[in-house]
């Protein structure tokens, strides 16, 4: 998911002792771990990644949306689309404080996204090449997200699950206006159907991806699901979101561009294509279509703003300082 | 990473008047003024709130949860501060 990266990283070893066994008990009795508690430095680490990943989805997430604000064909669908952006960096924000009460600072974890050495959801490396793609997004992307956050509402990480709390409350609008575009080019001219149907035939497949590996390939769900970190495995919510979507997009009269998708009667569940695993690989390794840009934008963004951070602490350290002269 | 760390500040927002500040979450922001700008663009872009407190988080004194037992447990065995803890018969009605 927006965490996808996790899976492809060194295997985390279960930490053993006393201690360790008291926050295991601690995390099946589903009480809740708070920022000075004592947790196994795995935990820590573990959470320090994933929160950080889910916080630079976000911020990177805004750059494909943000590309048609401009260009959006009404008044009423830019303020919405303009809306749902900014709380894309909300949700950033909210996630950067969670994963700071672990003892990173903001400055690192920015530092660790701008040199690339962080990772972020692969979806966000694809363009948005029509105003339909703003439609899938909406419906699809954050629909994805919407499936793997409610779980994390229950994380066994307080400060982590409180972040998930907020932001599912707003996710539902986000999803809820992608539909509605979708919706209107569907019923429109043959032109903005076939433009939907594009969109659709090319957000599909990696929001498929965005659930991440199969889980026989998922080296980090054994300990992760034992923590409460992570509540179901990469397969199952893909399936869950694969039941709710596809007779969605029925209902939008589109074809999902995969054509062994069929119903499973006995099963009770939509069962679907192999997915390209060497394409998601390589777009998490920094070699999609948009990896290079997005990082670019973040990177000029940063270096643009160095002068406001500057000049903004050299006021506030002015004040203070006219402050105490007052004062003495 | 040469550039100096902006201060993080604690974030409380009054929901309605009659409920008490509750602690919403942090911000980074160079003073004050601009960490209550910054808390009202992160957390209430919905209405959440009528007013905001920041207070510098390097200001918060916090007990330390290794030490929960020596602070919270002596009131664990004073079971006569609960009103449940007195007899008082039936036929004397709710008290
Ligand atoms: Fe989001
Ligand atoms: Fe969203």
């Amino acid at each position: 998911m927006y965490t996808q990266g996790l899976n492809s990283i060194d295997k985390i070893a279960a930490p053993d002792g006393e201690q360790a066994e008291r926050f295991q008990a601690r995390i099946d009795a589903d009480d809740r771990i708070e920022p000075n508690d004592w947790m196994p430095e795995q935990y820590r680490r573990t959470l320090v990644r994933q929160i950080s990943q889910h916080a630079h989805s976000e911020i990177v997430g805004m750059l494909p949306e943000g590309n048609w604000i401009t260009r959006a064909p009404s008044l009423r669908r830019k303020a919405a689309l303009l809306a749902k952006v900014q709380d894309e960096g909300g949700h950033g924000l909210y996630l950067y404080a969670a994963a700071e009460t672990l003892g990173v600072s903001r400055e690192e974890l920015i530092d660790q996204l701008l040199s690339g050495r962080a990772k972020y959801s692969s979806i966000f490396n694809y363009p948005t090449l029509t105003w339909a793609d703003i439609g899938a997004i909406g419906w699809l992307v954050d629909g994805a997200a919407i499936m793997n956050q409610i779980p994390l509402c229950r994380c066994s990480y307080g400060p982590y699950a409180r972040a998930m709390i907020r932001v599912c409350k707003e996710e539902s609008f986000h999803q809820r206006q992608g539909y509605e575009i979708m919706l209107t080019l569907s019923r429109g001219t043959p032109e903005q159907k076939e433009m939907a149907q594009d969109a659709l035939n090319r957000w599909w497949w990696p929001c498929l991806m965005m659930f991440g590996p199969p889980d026989g390939e998922s080296q980090h769900s054994d300990t992760s699901m034992r923590w409460k970190i992570k509540r179901f495995s990469n397969d199952g919510l893909r399936q869950k979101f694969v039941d709710a979507t596809v007779p969605q997009a029925h209902f939008l009269g589109l074809t999902i561009p995969d054509p062994t998708l069929h119903f499973d009667e006995a099963g009770g569940h939509w069962v679907y294509g192999e997915i390209d695993w060497d394409e998601f690989r390589r777009v998490l390794a920094g070699d999609g279509p948009c990896n290079r840009e997005r990082l670019a934008v973040r990177r000029k963004a940063h270096e643009d703003g160095a002068w406001v951070r500057e000049a903004a602490l050299a006021y506030a350290a002015k004040r203070s300082a006219a402050t105490r002269q007052k004062a003495a | 990473m040469t550039e100096k760390a902006i201060p993080l500040w604690e974030v409380f927002i009054r929901s309605r008047n009659g409920l008490a500040h509750r602690h919403v979450g942090s911000v980074h922001a160079a003073d004050a003024t601009m960490a209550l700008q910054a808390a009202r663009d992160v957390y209430t872009r919905r209405g959440e709130g009528l007013s905001v407190w920041v207070v510098p988080s390097s200001a918060i004194t916090a007990s330390d949860p290794a030490e929960k037992g020596m602070m919270f447990e002596p009131t664990g065995t004073k079971i006569y501060r609960h009103p449940t803890f007195y007899d008082v018969p039936e036929e004397v009605g709710h008290m």
